[in-house]
Formats: C-alpha cells, sequence, structure tokens
C-alpha cells in the first residue's frame, strides 16, 4: 500500500517578488513500511520537503497524498497526526524547562487523546527508556536519550509516518548505532513507514530501501539500497556523495598544478 | 613520503584538569605521543579530550586548568617553561590552529584581505603593495577563484570552506611547523571538505610539517591522516597507522568501527559499544 506519493511537488518561501521556489517539481512514493531516503548537500531543500509533507510548509504546488488520501494546504488534526517529525538537535527541538513527562504530554492534550499516563508509559519503553525518566529534565539526559525522547515524543500519536530530519547527525558513531537500531526496530514493530533525510550515504544505504539524491530543490536521480552497494549509481553527483562517506579522496592525481610554491 | 622519525613535538604523561564545584575533572589523563613529518589523527567521542589536548599544545587553556607533563617539547622549545611572550611569537608563526569555525580564528572588523596581508607584513617585511600583491596571489593559490572580490570581504562574509581556505593561505606565509586542525572540515559538505582537505594536504606534505588532524570521523582519518591515536575518556588506548585502521585491537576501537554504518561492508544491526570499566585503568 502507497502511504506517501508527492507528485510535481514544489516549494516555496516569501511571497510576490521575493518568492523563491525552493523544491521544484519532485515525484517520489513511499509503501508501508518503506523507507525513503533524501540525501543531499545542504541548502538543498531536504529539509523543506519535509516540512511540506507534515504540513507545516503550506507553500506548496503538486499534489501529496498520504494513504490515498489527498491532502490539501489545511489539514484536520487527524492529518496532522498522521506524520511526526524528528529533528537533528533534540535539545533544540525538546523544551528546556519541561520535565519529559510533559514534554509527552503535551502533543496528548492538544489532540484530546484518551488514557494519557498509559501512552507514555508505553511510548518510553517503546523508545527503551527507564519509566522514571518521565520526571528529568532535558539537561538530565545523555544527547542519546535526548534523540530517545524526541522519537518518543513523535511517536506518542501513534502516527503512521516518522520523517527523520538528520536524526543521528548531532551523535557519536555508538549513540548513533543505538538510534539506527531503534529505529529499525520500530519500523518492523509498529509498521512504521520513514522519510530519512541525510548527509551520509552509508547511513541512508543502511536505513532505506530507495533514496533521492538531491542538488538545488531538484531530484538528480533515485537510487536503491542495491545500487548503492553495488555501486551501480548512475549520477556522478552520487559517486561524490558516496566517495564523501568513504572519506578522503585525493585529488592530486588528477589535478595538473599540484605543486605549491617553496 | 612522511618522514616520522624526525620528529617536531613530543608529549610525555600529559595530563589536564578542571577544577569544577563539583570537583576536579580530569579532561586528559597520562598521555603520550610524538608528531613528525607527517599527519597524526586524533580521534574519539565527544568529550574524550581532543580538543583539551590541541589547546594545551598551544598552551591556551583557560587559566584554571591545570596541566601536568614529563615533558612537552615542540622543536628547540620546552612547552612547560616557555613565558607567556613566547609562546605569543610561536602561536600562529610556529604552531598554527584552524577550528572548526573560522570565525573565531578572524579578526571580525578587518577584511580577510588586510588580515592576509598583515601576516605576509609581519613576515616578510613586504610593504603594502607588495603584501596585496602576494595575498592575492595565496588566496589562488588554495582555489579561491576571485581573490580580488574575496580581498575585501569580512570573515562574517564567507562560507565556512573560503573561511578555512582563508586559514590555509595565512599559513602558506607563515610557514608553521605544526599545524593543530580541530574538526576543521566537520561543519562543510562533502564536495567543500574534499576541497580544503586537498589543500591542507599539499601544504603538510609539500612543506613536510606536522598536523594533528582532530576529528570524531573514523573513516576521514583513516583515509587522510598517517597515524591516528585513539582517546577516550581522556586516554590513549591505541595508537595505530590509519591504513590499518581495521585491525586495531582495542575492544574501544574495534567497537567504534563496528559501531559504523558502512557502504563497503553492510550489517543488518550495528554494534553497539559496551564501554568497559576496565578501559579506565591506566
Ligand atoms: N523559512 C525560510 N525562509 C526562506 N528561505 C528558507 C527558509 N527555510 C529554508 N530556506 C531556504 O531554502 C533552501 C532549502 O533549505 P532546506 O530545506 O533547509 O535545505 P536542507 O534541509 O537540504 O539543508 C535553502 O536555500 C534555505 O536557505
Ligand atoms: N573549561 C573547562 N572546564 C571544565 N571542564 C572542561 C573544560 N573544557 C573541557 N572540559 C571537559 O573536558 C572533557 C574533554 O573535553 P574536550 O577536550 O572538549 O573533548 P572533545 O574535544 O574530545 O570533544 C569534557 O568532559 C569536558 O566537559
Ligand atoms: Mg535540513
Ligand atoms: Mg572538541
Amino acid at each position: 500500500m502507497t502511504m506517501i506519493k508527492a507528485q510535481h511537488l514544489a516549494v516555496s518561501y516569501g511571497h510576490g517578488d521575493t518568492a523563491l521556489k525552493v523544491v521544484k517539481d519532485v515525484s517520489f512514493e513511499a509503501q508501508k513500511g518503506e523507507t525513503f531516503g533524501l540525501v543531499g548537500e545542504s541548502g538543498c531543500g531536504k529539509s523543506t520537503i519535509l516540512g511540506a509533507l507534515a504540513g507545516r510548509n503550506k507553500q506548496w504546488t503538486g499534489s501529496i497524498e498520504i494513504e490515498g488520501e489527498t491532502i490539501g494546504q489545511k489539514r484536520t488534526r487527524a492529518q496532522l497526526a498522521k506524520q511526526q517529525l524528528v529533528f537533528q538537535d533534540p535539545f533544540g527541538s525538546i523544551h528546556p524547562r519541561h520535565t519529559i513527562g510533559r514534554t509527552l504530554l503535551e502533543p496528548l492534550e492538544i489532540h484530546g487523546k484518551d488514557r494519557r499516563q498509559e501512552r507514555i508509559e508505553k511510548v518510553l519503553t517503546d523508545v527503551g527508556l527507564p519509566l522514571k525518566f518521565r520526571y528529568r529534565y532535558p539537561h538530565q539526559l545523555s544527547g542519546g536519550q535526548r534523540q530517545r525522547v524526541a522519537i518518543a515524543r513523535a511517536l506518542i500519536l501513534e502516527p503512521k509516518i516518522l520523517l527523520l530530519d538528520e536524526p543521528t547527525s548531532a551523535l557519536d558513531v555508538s549513540i548513533q548505532a543505538e538510534i539506527l537500531n531503534l529505529l529499525k526496530d520500530l519500523r518492523e514493530r509498529e509498521k512504521l513507514t520513514y522519510i530519512l533525510v541525510s548527509h551520509d550515504l552509508a547511513v541512508v544505504a543502511h536505513l532505506c530501501d530507495r533514496v533521492a539524491i538531491m542538488q538545488s530543490g531538484g531530484f538528480v536521480e533515485i537510487a536503491t539500497r542495491q545500487q548503492l552497494l553495488e555501486n551501480t549509481v548512475e549520477h556522478p553527483y552520487t559517486r561524490i556523495l558516496m566517495d564523501g562517506s568513504r572519506g578522503y579522496v585525493s585529488e592530486k592525481r588528477e589535478r595538473n598544478s599540484a605543486a605549491l610554491p617553496a | 613520503m612522511a618522514n616520522t622519525s624526525d620528529t617536531i613535538l613530543t608529549v610525555e604523561n600529559m595530563s589536564v584538569e578542571f577544577p569544577t564545584l563539583t570537583g576536579v575533572t580530569t579532561a586528559v589523563h597520562d598521555v603520550s605521543f610524538t608528531v613528525g613529518r607527517e599527519k597524526v589523527g586524533i580521534i574519539g567521542e565527544s568529550g574524550s579530550g581532543k580538543s583539551t589536548t590541541g589547546r594545551a599544545i598551544m598552551r591556551l587553556q583557560p587559566p584554571q586548568a591545570i596541566v601536568k607533563a614529563n615533558r612537552m617539547q615542540f622543536e628547540d622549545v620546552d612547552l612547560m617553561t616557555a613565558s607567556e611572550e613566547e609562546m605569543r611569537s610561536i602561536r600562529g608563526r610556529r604552531i598554527a590552529m584552524i577550528l572548526q569555525d573560522p570565525k573565531y580564528s578572524l579578526n571580525p572588523v578587518m577584511t580577510v584581505g588586510e588580515q592576509i596581508s598583515e601576516t605576509v607584513i609581519l613576515h616578510e617585511r613586504a610593504t603594502r603593495q607588495e603584501a596585496r600583491n602576494r595575498t592575492l596571489a595565496m588566496l589562488e593559490r588554495v582555489n579561491i577563484r576571485d581573490p580580488e572580490r574575496v580581498f575585501d570581504l569580512y570573515p562574517h562574509e564567507v562560507s565556512g570552506g573560503m573561511g578555512q581556505r582563508i586559514m590555509i593561505s595565512m599559513m602558506l606565509i607563515a610557514q608553521p611547523s605544526l599545524i593543530i586542525a580541530d574538526e576543521p572540515t566537520s561543519a562543510l559538505d562533502v564536495t567543500v571538505r574534499q576541497q580544503v582537505l586537498t589543500i591542507l594536504d599539499d601544504l603538510v606534505v609539500e612543506r613536510n610539517i606536522g598536523l594533528i588532524f582532530i576529528s570524531h570521523d573514523l573513516n576521514l582519518v583513516r583515509s587522510f591522516c598517517d597515524r591516528v591515536i585513539i582517546m577516550y575518556a581522556g586516554r590513549v588506548v591505541e595508537t595505530i597507522t590509519a591504513a590499518d585502521l581495521d585491525q586495531a585491537q582495542h575492544p574501544y576501537t574495534r567497537g567504534l568501527l563496528n559501531a559504523l554504518p558502512s557502504l563497503d561492508r553492510p550489517k543488518d544491526r550495528l554494534e553497539v559499544l559496551r564501554r568497559d570499566p576496565a578501559w579506565l585503568e591506566n
């Protein structure tokens, strides 16, 4: 079943003469349980696409369907609850002076949900945090624990889709591994569909079935996981990003003026 | 080829402590290493003491910090006894530092051209006009396409990649024998990162100087450096030739490698690091 279908999606910021189209005519879809990746360098429009899918960014044209339902610029509560965002920096997205419990309660109140304490306990367990953490403040948690809270908050409304914006970019590799494993488990257990934004193709290849490689607001290619792992991607820009994920590639042999002045 | 027998920096049993309200934090614990004419990576998780190590060599730690060592020798300079005045003449000239955000290293109220020119005048006793020409030439050297325009920009007007090139262009003039680069490319996009690294690589290899390259990126250090020092909780747990990183012995290093998703060796689940209290015993 198709969970997300975007066709000829274009997104802009600003109005009138200063309007700037930063996402230009992209089309993609994600099946239920699939993870679709968006990679590209900063400013290419990845977060903007997530914003449009989440209903945060309303200045878009084209069509968006979620679970077969055509979405307009205005959405109902239920439509908004279906997909939730998780950001790179949990410190920036979690209120620093609210306890974890209060942070998790808030969306439940906004959406008028019942059995609130029960839901909070379930979601803390789902993301692998002890129940007593609901009494803690963000600064009393490690970076990885804070990211678990951010995922818990996204999950508490029982969405079908998680929109993950660089969810591990601020974390050390050992903590990143824990979060990537958690995301894999949750996807399987809750039959979630993910859109994952990352600048690291190794992270994307780990989690995604297919990935769109973006450059200045457009897709240069949609590659499968298989293509990434077998190194059979088509676009040279994709290859550059893949090399980047492997580390430093000396350009020396390719340049003719290698020598510096004495 | 790097000649590692020619030692530029020797650090023996260095510790750095910060007195805090809740007791003393030992940020760096009894570390020893040498740097020759080579690229030495320092890798470890955030908080493992990498930046503190770099700053201690430059004697740039905050005043309350306590640095202890058996020996800290840079060329003919004893870094433990050198006066503050001597240190001022060493910093930027004989030991240079590149930070993640070049804006912290540049003077915000001077154009980048003026700042590079100052370096030229200082080091080459050039006239203003000569300094300007030399500055433009150096900007071109670090692959800045329109040096005339960049000359007149202020630090806040340049991108991260351009800022790092400007830092490197100053080093072409000052000719330090040791560069300490603390996460110099962590804020840069892949393509810009490759360009900046190439320029840095050229500078180090062709001037035959030493580089300490601090990073949290295993793949980057593996592919860019000659040797890698692995730090954990302020300690050096292992030092290894970069090309042999895959054969690392220490369980912490192995744990980091196995935690890393890889395009070349995909795995279904990533290994989660299990920290052993024994790693803190030394
Ligand atoms: N609120 C905004 N107003 C105006 N321009 C914006 C806004 N948010 C992002 N942009 C611009 O849109 C482009 C795409 O941004 P973004 O989607 O955040 O890129 P990415 O997530 O790929 O780094 C960038 O050029 C950015 O400067
Ligand atoms: N000025 C300071 N006062 C107290 N503790 C500090 C200070 N600077 C660094 N530290 C502590 O020293 C440890 C190492 O920090 P740092 O060298 O910045 O690590 P890294 O660069 O590897 O991320 C950390 O636990 C940090 O909190
Ligand atoms: Mg973004
Ligand atoms: Mg640091």
